[in-house]
C-alpha cells in the first residue's frame, strides 16, 4: 500500500498506533504515538484495528509451515521466528541458496521476510531487526561491532541511556570492561551480549507437535472375519485410547475404516453417548458395526480415527473400577447406532407457564438430567394437541362427545386461567386467553378442557388418567 | 394392601408385563416411579411415531421423577422391540416401557421375556386393548374411575391375566403424603372368570359394568 496505513490498538484507554507502514513513517509517525495525534500528523492516514491475537494464530501456522527448511522452529513473539538450521543448510546447497529460497516462498505467499543468519540466536536476531544480514561462521563479534545497542534485545530505557553515554554500537560496548558495564547497567546488558556472542547458550524451544488422533493398521494378508477385524480394531483402540488418556480428552465419535483389496472402503462409525477413552468398553460397541460391513475379497486396512473429541478428566471409579453410569452410557449409544443418538431424549424443565412450553425435549447424550421440577397445579400426564369439542358458555358442559364417546361431567374444577406469551408469536394460542378445567366424567376418564372466552370454543387438551 | 395385591405389585423383576386402558399411562408411571427409586436406575420409554399423545413431564412428576426418564422414539415398532431388548438385556435400567401399536407375535414376546430375565429388568409394554402377547407374565386393564369425594386419582387396576396366581382386581389411589398407591377396596368379581382367554376384549366384558362402558363406535 503507498498510502499511509496504521493498525491501531486500544491499550488502557486510549487508542495507539500498534503497525504502520514505511509511508506513514515517513509522514513521522511511529509505534506507540496516540491514535488521535497521528491523525493531526497525518489527515490522510488510513487506519484498521489491529487484531493481536489473530496475529499470534497467523504465526503458530507460519511457524508450521517454516519446518520446510529444518525441524526446529521456535515462536520469537510478537512476530518473529528462530530456525535453527544448523545441519540442514546442505539440503539446500548452502545458506545463501536457503535464504534465497526462504526469500523467494515469503514473496510468493505476499509477505516479506527480515532474514539474519548467525552463530547465535541474539546475533541473528541482531542482523534481522537491523537491515539484514548473513553473519560467516566465526564472525559473529565482527558483524555485531557496527549494530546500535538496541539490537541486543535490551529494553527501551537501557538503550537510550546507553546511547545517552555515547554507547552507540555494540562495538562500544565489547571495548568496555565488564565490570564497569555491570555496574552501570546490571546484569540485563551482560547477559545479552553474552548470549549475541555465544558465551551464553540460548535454546530454541520448538512449538509442540498437535497431537494426532488417528491411526492405521496395514495388513499383509487380506482378511474377513469379523474377529479378526475386531481383533485389529483393539490393537488400534488400545493405542489411540493412552494417546487420548495423554491429553485429558475422550473422544465422541470414532471411526473405524476398512479399506478392501479392490480399493473400496467401508466406514463403522461410532457416535458415544458421552465422552469416552476406554478401549474395554468402547470395542464391544463396534461389533455391530464391524458385522454389518461388507468385506469383500477381504480388508487389508484399517483406519482409526477420533473425530469429535471433548475434555475427559480422570473419573472417580467405584469399587470393582466400574464408573458410574457406565452401562447406561453404553446402552445410549448402542440405540443410537439403532435409531440415532438424536431420537433418545430426556425432558429439562423450563421456565413458562404455558403447559406446552413448561419443559424442554433434548437429547440425553448432549444433556444433564434437570432437577427442580415443580407443578403447583395439577398438569395431565399426556398432551395432545387441542382437539374442538361442541359446547358453548364460559362453564363447562354437561355432556360433549370426544373422539365418537359420549361424556358425561360429573366434576368440574376450575378455571384456571393461562394468559399467552404475548412476547412470543404462537399460532396456537391465537385465540387467546384459556380458562383450563380439570373435567371427571361418569365414564370415568378425566380430562383437561379448555375454554377461550376471547372467541368462544372448547378443546380438549390432555388427559389425566 | 392386600397379600393377593402385594404379590403382584410392584411388577416382578426380570419379567415383561403388559398394561392397557384409558389409564395405562399412569400405571407406567408409578411403575416407573418405583422401580427408578428402588434401583437408582432411569427409566426407559420408547414409543414411536404412531403416538400423537405426547407425555407431559409435569403430569408425571406426581408420579415418578421426570430426571429418571429417557423418552426414545423408534421409527416402527420392529426397530422398538429391538432397542427394547437391547435395553432389558443390558441391565443398565430400571424399567422399559414399550408403546406398541400392533399385536406382539410369540416369537417376539418370548425374546423379550429371555432379554429381561438376563438383565434382571423388568419391561412393559403398553398395548392397544386386546393386542396382548401370551409371552406376558401379567397383563392389566386399568381404567380411571369416578370417586364420590374429590379425589382425582381413583383408578381400578384388573388382573387379566397372570402366570403365576390368580387373577383379581382392585381400586387403587395415588397417596400425595406418603408418594405411594394406597388400595382402597379389593373389586368382587372384577376378575375374568377363569379360563377366559387371554385377549383383552373377553375379559373387559367381565368387569362389573360401572365405569368400564366399552366406547360407542
Amino acid at each position: 500500500m503507498e498510502a499511509p496505513f496504521a493498525l491501531s490498538l486500544r491499550q488502557g484507554n486510549a487508542l495507539r498506533l500498534h503497525d504502520l507502514n514505511a509511508a506513514a513513517e515517513r509522514a513521522g509517525l511511529h509505534r506507540g504515538m496516540s491514535h488521535a495525534d497521528a491523525r493531526a500528523f497525518c489527515p490522510a492516514l488510513i487506519s484498521r484495528p489491529a487484531d493481536p491475537a489473530g496475529d499470534a494464530r497467523f504465526l503458530h501456522a507460519l511457524a508450521r509451515w517454516a519446518t520446510r527448511w529444518c525441524p526446529w522452529v521456535g515462536l520469537e513473539a510478537p512476530d518473529g521466528l528462530v530456525l535453527d538450521v544448523t545441519g540442514a543448510t546442505h539440503l539446500w546447497g548452502g545458506e545463501g541458496e536457503m535464504l534465497a529460497d526462504m526469500r523467494q516462498r515469503f514473496a510468493r505467499a505476499g509477505l516479506t521476510p527480515r532474514l539474519g543468519l548467525a552463530d547465535t540466536r541474539g546475533a541473528a536476531w541482531a542482523l534481522a531487526h537491523t537491515g539484514e544480514g548473513v553473519a560467516a561462521p566465526g564472525e559473529t563479534a565482527a558483524a555485531l561491532a557496527p549494530l546500535p545497542v538496541a539490537a541486543l534485545r535490551l529494553p527501551p530505557e537501557m538503550a537510550i541511556t546507553a546511547e545517552r553515554l555515547g554507547l552507540r554500537t555494540i562495538g562500544d560496548l565489547a571495548t568496555l570492561p565488564r565490570a564497569a558495564l555491570a555496574r552501570r547497567f546490571g546484569p540485563e546488558m551482560m547477559r545479552r551480549l553474552d548470549q549475541a556472542s555465544g558465551a551464553l547458550t540460548e535454546e530454541i524451544s520448538p512449538l509442540p507437535e498437535a497431537p494426532r488422533f488417528a491411526l492405521r493398521l496395514t495388513l499383509p494378508e487380506p482378511i474377513g472375519l469379523a474377529e479378526d477385524v475386531m481383533a485389529g480394531a483393539e490393537r488400534l483402540l488400545g493405542v489411540l485410547c493412552e494417546r487420548l488418556g495423554a491429553q485429558d480428552k475422550g473422544a465422541r465419535v470414532l471411526r473405524l475404516t476398512l479399506r478392501r483389496v479392490d480399493q473400496a472402503a467401508s466406514q463403522v462409525e461410532l457416535r458415544l453417548a458421552a465422552p469416552m477413552r476406554d478401549a474395554r468398553r468402547i470395542l464391544p460397541l463396534f461389533r455391530r458395526g464391524v458385522e454389518e460391513a461388507d468385506a469383500g475379497f477381504g480388508i487389508d486396512q484399517l483406519r482409526l480415527e477420533a473425530l469429535d473429541l471433548a475434555p475427559l478428566g480422570a473419573r472417580q471409579t467405584g469399587p470393582g473400577g466400574a464408573l458410574p453410569q457406565a452401562d447406561l452410557e453404553d446402552l445410549i449409544t448402542r440405540i443410537g447406532h439403532r435409531i440415532g443418538l438424536e431420537n433418545i431424549l430426556r425432558a429439562l424443565p423450563a421456565d413458562s407457564h404455558i403447559p406446552e412450553r413448561a419443559f424442554q425435549i433434548a437429547p440425553a447424550a448432549f444433556s444433564t438430567p434437570g432437577h427442580g421440577w415443580t407443578a403447583p397445579r395439577p398438569r395431565p400426564i399426556r398432551l395432545f394437541a387441542p382437539e374442538p369439542i361442541e359446547a358453548a358458555g364460559p362453564t363447562p358442559p354437561r355432556r360433549f362427545r370426544w373422539r365418537r364417546m359420549q361424556m358425561t361431567t360429573a366434576r368440574a374444577t376450575g378455571p384456571e386461567r393461562i394468559a399467552p406469551e404475548w412476547w412470543l408469536p404462537d399460532d396456537h394460542w391465537a385465540r387467546g386467553l384459556r380458562d383450563y378445567w380439570r373435567i371427571e366424567t361418569r365414564e370415568g376418564r378425566r380430562l383437561w378442557l379448555y375454554h377461550t372466552p376471547q372467541s368462544p370454543g372448547w378443546f380438549v387438551q390432555g388427559e389425566f388418567a | 394392601m392386600s397379600e393377593l395385591f402385594s404379590s403382584v405389585f410392584p411388577l416382578k423383576r426380570g419379567r415383561v408385563h403388559e398394561a392397557h386402558g384409558p389409564g395405562a399411562t399412569s400405571f407406567a408411571a408409578i411403575a416407573g416411579g418405583m422401580a427408578a427409586r428402588d434401583r437408582r436406575a432411569p427409566v426407559l420409554w420408547l414409543s414411536g411415531p404412531w403416538n400423537t399423545e405426547g407425555l407431559n413431564p409435569l403430569g408425571l412428576l406426581r408420579y415418578c421423577d421426570p430426571a429418571a426418564l429417557l423418552m426414545a422414539r423408534a421409527p416402527d415398532q420392529a426397530e422398538m422391540l429391538g432397542v427394547m431388548e437391547e435395553a432389558l438385556r443390558s441391565g443398565a435400567v430400571a424399567l422399559v416401557v414399550a408403546e406398541t401399536h400392533r399385536p406382539l407375535s410369540l416369537t417376539a414376546g418370548r425374546r423379550l421375556q429371555l432379554a429381561a430375565e438376563a438383565g434382571r429388568v423388568t419391561g412393559l409394554c403398553l398395548v392397544p386393548e386386546g393386542m396382548g402377547s401370551n409371552a406376558a407374565q401379567t397383563r392389566w386393564h386399568c381404567a380411571p374411575r369416578l370417586a364420590d369425594t374429590a379425589d382425582s386419582t381413583l383408578w381400578r387396576w384388573s388382573l387379566n391375566k397372570n402366570k403365576m396366581g390368580t387373577m383379581a382386581a382392585w381400586d387403587l389411589r395415588w397417596d400425595d403424603t406418603s408418594h405411594r398407591i394406597a388400595l382402597v377396596s379389593e373389586a368382587r368379581g372384577g376378575a375374568g372368570p377363569a379360563g377366559t382367554p387371554a385377549a383383552g376384549g373377553g375379559a373387559l366384558r367381565a368387569e362389573p359394568a360401572a365405569g368400564q362402558r366399552a366406547p360407542a363406535p
